[in-house]
């Protein structure tokens, strides 16, 4: 099995938080009155890991199945198959008082910042209301948890902050709520929803600091999904490029940018825009859009749109991840 | 760029006595935030011509009807009491308005005024208390349908379909025709039927979009029960659109009451539509130019009620949606 190869370097050798194992998500399509009998793969057979602390990254094109993973991990969605541990525990299969403490230790934080917010809501009452539904702490308590939360994510002083509604605030504001909200039970592992991507440039970066710097802080590990490269080497210790439900290619993230070895992966990598005029873009020399993946034949996912395609892509399986280089897992035969 | 203090959470704080964040207790701030609310609402909606007349109609019918009890200290009320009231000098009856009896009097020698001020309030009551209860059934009903989905909504949305198709007026006769059916109870019924019917189905679409926002599901990952997620962000969010229809149904139920009692199903002592049934039943509503003081008033305060909540609904519409503002 994939993930008891995923071993990770001994140095960094520790238990990891997250475990996805074999996950898999199939959409029915339906159809009124019948048993749908086609699918949509959007997670297909994904496995890996994220240790303690530490930020792992999960790029792809839209659709390519990055925001189910994040929504199963976060038990927003059951997946069709396949296991997620957390600190060893099946997410799944938990008892009551565990699922509590699920519920504190994961949270979630979503793209866009005028819809993750209820418009009917106080910042406190956004920012409270993991507290509230746990029944965490007296209210004198949640009032001081909250500014200080307020505080950490830079909305100062929390006073002038507290009894505002999200529409009274700016984008890059409402997000740093949306962290707070996601932040305030103290959790262990935070799945982020490309919280950065519907943000001007320039807030990106403090958003990005932000995150980057309570990470260290609190010692918080995510899932960052997101299509921005840029983003996930500023953040991520680790990269996993999805296609079409399937990790394709996973590393370092700077062994990912330097020494992209899947088609795709350099195909992406190829596609980030370069602030220089007189700069020669290299041939793009993938071809087509993302297909919906409705029922995809036993082949390589990628197989239409690659260069590199040869017959044995075509008549065999989707390619195993396999391990070329210390932690550089590729799933390509031509590589 | 940011500055980021320091401090883990859920550490108590690091020297002394903490900071307190809110200085004044919670519900104090909430009610000044309600406050707050309510005035800038108000802003908008008196920039809408149509809700201000309608709420100026609302408000003269309140006076009127209140003006009745305090009218009765300075009249006889032998005389001017509009159910059990005669008055022998102004024969015969009816008779047409005079100085005696400003808008005349009814075939049985009541003064139509009188009987005009003594309705208003049940109207009130009626409209209000149907609508009420409309309004409660149609938002629990809409809101728990559209998030759930599946058997429950089905299941709602035909029993919907089913009071929409049912002929309401012909229903309640049927109904009143083998109960007693007098003010509370019509106001009851009608607001039942009426809150398992179209407004379910407004309703329903509406906790159907608000379902699909992020905060939803937010409140789900911070582990919110359906419970909380329905009462915390569905019902907060349609409320508007239900205080909208409400202003709606006030119109419906009056315009029901007074075609009910109009056939003199109801069992009420007075009414606008029971002054038109005693003009009807003593064979007075021939024309257009005779005995007109015997259904006109009536028939204009019923218009105008029912017209005065609609306006104040159409006003309310462009507090609820901001794309109908002229801004």
């Amino acid at each position: 099995m994939a993930v008891e190869k995923l071993d990770p370097s001994p140095i960094t050798q520790t238990k990891p938080l997250v475990q996805v194992d074999r996950l898999k998500k199939y959409y029915p399509i339906a159809a009124p009155f019948r048993r749908a009998v086609h699918f949509v793969h959007a997670v297909d057979d994904v496995s890996f890991q994220i240790r303690p602390g530490h930020v792992f990254g999960l790029v792809g094109e839209s659709g390519c199945g990055k925001t189910t993973t994040g929504r199963v991990l976060v038990r927003l969605t059951n997946p069709t198959s396949g296991r997620v541990l957390l600190e060893e525990k099946d997410i799944f299969r938990l008892t009551k008082l565990q699922l509590v403490q699920f519920r504190q230790s994961v949270q979630m934080m979503f793209q866009d910042p005028y819809e993750s917010l209820n418009p009917r809501m106080t910042i406190f009452d956004i920012v409270s209301e993991p507290l509230d539904v746990n029944g965490i702490g007296s209210l004198r308590e949640r009032e001081e948890r909250i500014a200080d939360m307020l505080n950490q994510v830079g909305l100062t002083p929390p006073q002038a902050f507290l009894f505002r509604f999200p529409h009274e605030l700016s984008g890059g504001q409402r997000q740093r709520v949306a962290i707070a909200r996601a932040l305030v039970t103290n959790p262990r592992f935070v799945v982020a929803d490309e919280p950065t991507s519907m943000l001007d440039v320039s807030i990106r970066t403090g958003i990005m600091q932000l995150l980057a710097g309570l990470r260290e802080k609190l010692g918080i590990s995510y899932l960052y999904i997101t299509h921005d490269l840029a983003v996930a080497r500023y953040l991520c210790d680790d990269i996993a490029v999805m296609y079409l439900g399937k990790i394709v290619e996973q590393a370092p993230a700077e062994q990912l940018l330097r020494h992209p070895l899947h088609p795709y992966t350099r195909a992406l990598i190829s596609a980030v825009p370069v602030p220089d005029p007189s700069y020669q873009r290299p041939p793009v020399n993938i071809k087509g859009g993302v297909s919906r993946p409705v029922d995809p034949p036993p082949r390589c996912r990628f197989y239409e749109r690659c260069p590199l395609a040869t017959r044995r892509c075509a008549n065999e399986d989707h390619p195993p991840l396999v391990e070329r280089d210390r932690g550089h897992w590729v799933a390509c035969y031509e590589v | 760029m940011v500055q980021v203090q320091v401090q883990a959470p859920l550490s108590p704080a690091p020297s002394g006595a903490p900071v307190p964040a809110v200085t004044e207790p919670l519900w104090k701030i909430r009610w000044r935030l309600l406050v707050r609310g309510f005035r800038q609402n108000w802003e908008v909606f008196r920039e809408s011509r149509i809700g201000l007349i309608g709420l100026g109609i609302i408000l003269f019918f309140g006076l009127f009807g209140a003006a009745w009890p305090i009218m009765m200290h300075f009249v006889d009320p032998n005389i001017y009491n509009p159910i059990t009231g005669f008055d022998p000098m102004s024969m015969p009856h009816p008779s047409p308005p005079s100085l005696r009896h400003w808008l005349g009097t009814d075939p049985i020698g009541r003064d139509i005024l009188g009987q005009l001020m003594y309705s208003t309030h049940r109207e009130f009551l009626i409209g209000v208390l149907a609508a009420l209860i409309t309004v409660v059934i149609g938002t629990l009903i809409g809101t728990v349908a559209g998030y759930y989905g599946g058997f429950t909504d089905t299941f709602f949305m035909r029993l919907a379909d089913i009071m929409i198709l049912f002929p309401f007026i012909p229903l309640l006769i049927v109904v009143g025709s083998f109960i007693r059916m007098g003010m509370f109870e019509f106001a009851w019924i009608s607001g039942v039927l009426g809150g398992f019917g179209g407004i379910t189905i407004v309703l329903k679409s509406q906790a159907l979009s608000i379902k699909v926002r992020s905060y939803i599901d937010a409140a789900k990952v911070a582990g919110g029960s359906d419970f909380h997620i329905i009462r915390a962000h569905i019902i907060p969010n349609v409320m508007p659109l239900s205080f909208l229809y409400m202003m709606f149904n006030v119109t419906g139920t009056i315009l029901g009451e007074a075609t009910l009692s109009y056939f003199g199903i109801l069992n009420i002592d007075m009414s606008w539509g029971m002054m038109i049934h005693t003009a009807d039943s003593a064979g007075y509503l021939i024309s257009f130019d005779q005995y007109w003081w015997l259904w006109l008033p009536a028939g204009l305060a019923i218009t105008l009620f029912c017209a005065a909540f609609y306006m104040v609904g159409r006003g309310l519409d462009e507090v609820v949606n901001p794309r109908l503002r002229k801004r």
